[in-house]
């Protein structure tokens, strides 16, 4: 049995460490660390609830908007309002942008360059791969780059700038679109569209996200077009979908809400079998984090957050949330299955993998960027696009959303018209959450038991694929 | 070796990571190409290189041992302190080090030091309320010189922290001042007190702001998503605050006042902590805390209340209204009023 310890984890949002232990070729246990702490929950205490809007969203630049709109929609359920339909539409397409650009910028900067490393040299794909994915200097980063910033331009002129936007408010949006403006937000998605069909999908995006079995995914990638198939291609070399099986336990909130519920379904699933959800069973246990506190594990209306570096018990400062006491992955694959889309159902049959992950982010994207498009048709440029209501003294209120990575909370708790208690649950806190008192590990550490571990290897390119499979936004982790 | 590429370190402690996220946004040109043209080579950053645990640590020890010249030193994030003074809340990864030792002692290695950020200029955000983890910027704690490095820091060449202020970062704001260091063209005259660049600093937000002629007549909003003015009542700060947010557009056309929100003022130390809600100007007697720096308060109130007593009906309508109700008149050739 020998230790590794894996740091700086970097093309990961922040900052990670991964502890091993390893027995002979593979990983026997891993410990996720987060190790930066700012504290965020103790910040807004004392404040002024709509002062929410402009601290919380910078607890990060990645998903600052999902920040901002979970916070949005807590103070909404606090003053028992609900966004305009026109507010509504908006903040749903700042947020598909945010949400689909982060997706790219994982794919290309984060995930894509641990391919062109040199242990992959005698692979036939390598030196194609090495020269279009190289961190920085590829071309796909080059041809991404400036499609992203120009679909960003959503942001700048429905929210003003990205990241860290105030315009997303309980009652709606604090800009109205004009006609002409609907317009140039048309042509802005479809010269985005045409890139992404271009150069990352080969192919149209409805028929991307069609594809309903696993068989058709293959026959999509035998087409070599596109960088989706190259990763296609090289994850069947390496068996990519075998990889990184974590508890299939997957939970959703629920992604981009409308009059009756949302586009992506709220909900939870034990594989491909739907299960109850009961968020208020939801908890966070603290028994393995570098924080204080007595009695069982808090559902986060009640909970605390301090510090203390000196628990001896704990190895990082994320807690451990917890659904009826056990772990639960989040992200977009976990937001498809729920969702039930075919193909997301058949990736997991055999439990979730690294390929199942990234095909997933393909798939929302696929079905998010012609949405963005209807959503577009349906804003009516002459009525109203924000509601205004008072906080009451008293009140509380939890705002859940699907930010890119996965399922985010905001519970919030108002007294005598000040923040009273406000906690938080990003995606990564679920993903990378430590052991629990009952000793259960978070899904990553669940993911990095069995991986391959080659000769000589310091920091393993497999425990590299699995942990930047779900996308780590280490910021939000801990906040 | 540096040769004529300079070599540029990145590193993030107490923040968000938007800055960087801001910077991958830059346009016309973007900054991969923008580093390239300014001869700046990245030799390593936490988002964007391949290089990761050992890979990367050896390039810090590089650096330490002298094997690699350091030409900037880039920090995005606030430095954190605590709890005591030990900095454990932010241990870097992989080392077993507080985050602070080691940017501290890279600090001694570079030509040039640079806060990206309000975060790491200032401590930002991440010190807001009683600021518990004790963060602060590298060469300041808010207002006050010291930070990390100390009141008395300077690089070789006599350069203070240069400090990229803002909570982001305008893209253009890092690749401009990181090429003009790159140059060796940033000289101690060409940053204001708190060591930004004249260059971001010598602009208010208020200039070039979309609702100058609401200002002009006092015509202010009263609710977020009117268009009217949003200092008297919504907090707006852009008369107070450097930037030119509403002369360089962000994500193509935008900028906080476009997007229909007031300027909080996120390039200035102590933005975090205004004393009010962020979106509600404080007012005694009901005139607004907090007027524009330069300007008597007597000669402020006289000139509001003259031009509140002219403000045309088209300015007082449209300030309370979501959108242009009433449009500008054209005078007809000919007609004499």
């Amino acid at each position: 049995m020998s230790r590794l310890v894996v740091g700086p984890f970097n093309r990961v949002e922040g900052d990670l460490e991964v502890r091993l232990e390893v027995d002979g070729d593979h990983v026997q246990s891993a410990r996720v660390v987060s190790p930066l702490y700012r504290g965020f929950e103790g910040m807004l205490r004392g404040k002024d609830p709509r002062d929410a809007l402009v601290i919380s969203p910078r607890i990060c630049g990645i998903c600052s908007v999902s920040q901002s709109i979970s916070a949005a929609e807590a103070l909404a359920a606090a003053q028992g309002i609900k966004p305009l339909p026109n507010g509504q539409l908006v903040t749903n397409l700042v947020h598909a942008t945010e949400n689909v650009s982060d997706h790219l910028t994982h794919f290309y900067m984060f995930f894509m360059p641990d391919f062109t490393r040199d242990i992959y040299a005698g692979k036939p794909w390598h030196s194609a791969v090495a020269s279009r994915f190289a961190a920085m200097k590829g071309t796909a980063t080059q041809d991404m780059l400036p499609p992203r910033a120009e679909f960003m331009h959503i942001v700048g002129l429905l929210a003003g700038k990205w990241p860290h936007t105030m315009s997303l408010q309980p009652g709606g949006v604090t800009r109205v679109v004009a006609p002409h403006e609907v317009q140039h937000l048309r042509a802005l998605l479809s010269s985005f569209r045409r890139y992404l069909e271009r150069f990352v999908f080969g192919g149209p995006l409805e028929a991307f996200a069609e594809i309903d079995s696993l068989a058709a995914l293959a026959n999509w990638a035998s087409r070599k077009a596109g960088d989706l198939s190259t990763f296609l291609q090289i994850s069947r070399d390496l068996g990519l979908e075998t990889l990184g099986h974590a508890g299939d336990r997957f939970l959703s909130f629920g992604g981009y809400a409308h009059e009756n519920g949302h586009l992506f379904t709220r909900g939870l699933s034990l594989g491909d079998v739907p299960q109850k959800l009961n968020t208020g069973l939801i908890s966070e246990d603290i028994s393995n984090a570098w924080m204080q506190g007595a009695g069982p594990a808090r559902h986060p209306f009640d909970g605390e957050t301090l510090p203390d570096g000196d628990m001896e018990s704990g190895y990082t400062w994320c807690k451990a949330p917890r659904l009826e006491g056990l772990p639960a992955e989040v992200g977009a694959l976990a937001r498809q299955v729920v969702a039930r889309h075919p193909l997301a159902l058949e990736m997991v049959a055999n439990g979730g993998n690294v390929e199942a992950r990234i095909v997933a982010r393909f798939l929302e994207i696929a079905l998010l960027v012609p949405q963005m498009e209807r959503w577009l048709s349906k804003i009516r440029p002459d009525d109203a696009f924000i509601t205004h209501a008072d906080m009451p003294d008293h009140a509380e209120g939890a705002g859940l959303v699907e930010a890119a990575r996965g399922a985010l909370g905001h519970w919030l708790k108002v007294e005598n018209g000040k923040i009273a208690n406000y906690q938080i649950i990003a995606p990564t806190t679920w993903n990378f959450s430590p052991r629990d008192a009952s000793g259960q590990p978070g899904p990553l550490e669940q993911a990095l038991v069995a991986a391959p571990v080659q000769k000589g290897e310091t920091d393993p390119v497999s425990v590299q694929h699995i942990v930047r499979s779900f996308d780590p936004c280490m910021v939000c982790t801990v906040h | 070796m540096s040769g004529n590429r300079k070599n540029l370190l990145w590193l993030q402690s107490g923040g968000c990571g938007g800055c960087t996220l801001s910077l991958i946004c830059a346009e016309s040109p973007g900054f991969l190409t923008a580093f390239e043209a300014a001869g700046i080579n990245i030799l390593w950053h936490p988002a964007l290189s391949l290089e990761t645990g050992r890979e990367a640590s050896a390039i810090i020890d590089d650096i330490l041992s002298g094997r690699i010249l350091l030409d900037i030193l880039c920090l995005e994030g606030s430095v954190m302190m605590g709890p005591n003074g030990s900095g454990r809340f932010h241990m870097m990864a992989g080392s077993g080090e507080p985050m602070k030792d080691i940017i501290a002692r890279l600090a001694t290695k570079a030509r040039h030091v640079v806060g990206v950020g309000s975060c790491a200029a200032f401590g930002g955000i991440t010190t807001t309320g009683d600021n518990a983890v004790k963060a602060c910027g590298l060469g300041f704690d808010g207002e006050l010189k010291g930070g990390l490095l100390g009141a008395g820091f300077a690089d070789e060449s006599g350069l203070p922290v240069v400090n990229i202020p803002g909570c982001p970062v305008h893209p253009d704001w890092v690749t401009q001042t990181l090429s003009q260091l790159s140059a060796g063209e940033m000289r101690p005259d060409d940053l204001d007190e708190f060591g930004r660049p004249h260059a971001i600093s010598g602009t208010l937000v208020h200039h070039g702001c979309s609702r100058n002629e609401f200002y002009e007549y006092k015509a202010s909003a009263t609710r977020l998503c009117e268009i009217g003015c949003m200092m008297e009542n919504l907090g707006c700060k852009g008369t107070q605050a450097a930037g030119d947010c509403n002369k360089r557009a962000w994500n193509g056309s935008g900028s906080c006042i476009s997007g229909g929100y007031p300027c909080i003022a996120c390039t200035e130390p102590g933005f975090e902590e205004p004393g009010h809600p962020f979106v509600q100007t404080p007012k005694i007697a009901g005139i607004p805390v907090g007027l524009p720096t330069d300007m008597p308060k007597a000669w402020f109130v006289a000139l509001s209340s003259l031009s509140k007593a002219a403000t045309p009906k088209r300015l007082r309508q449209n300030a309370v209204s979501d959108r242009v109700v009433v449009f500008p008149k054209r005078k007809k050739k000919g007609s004499h009023r």
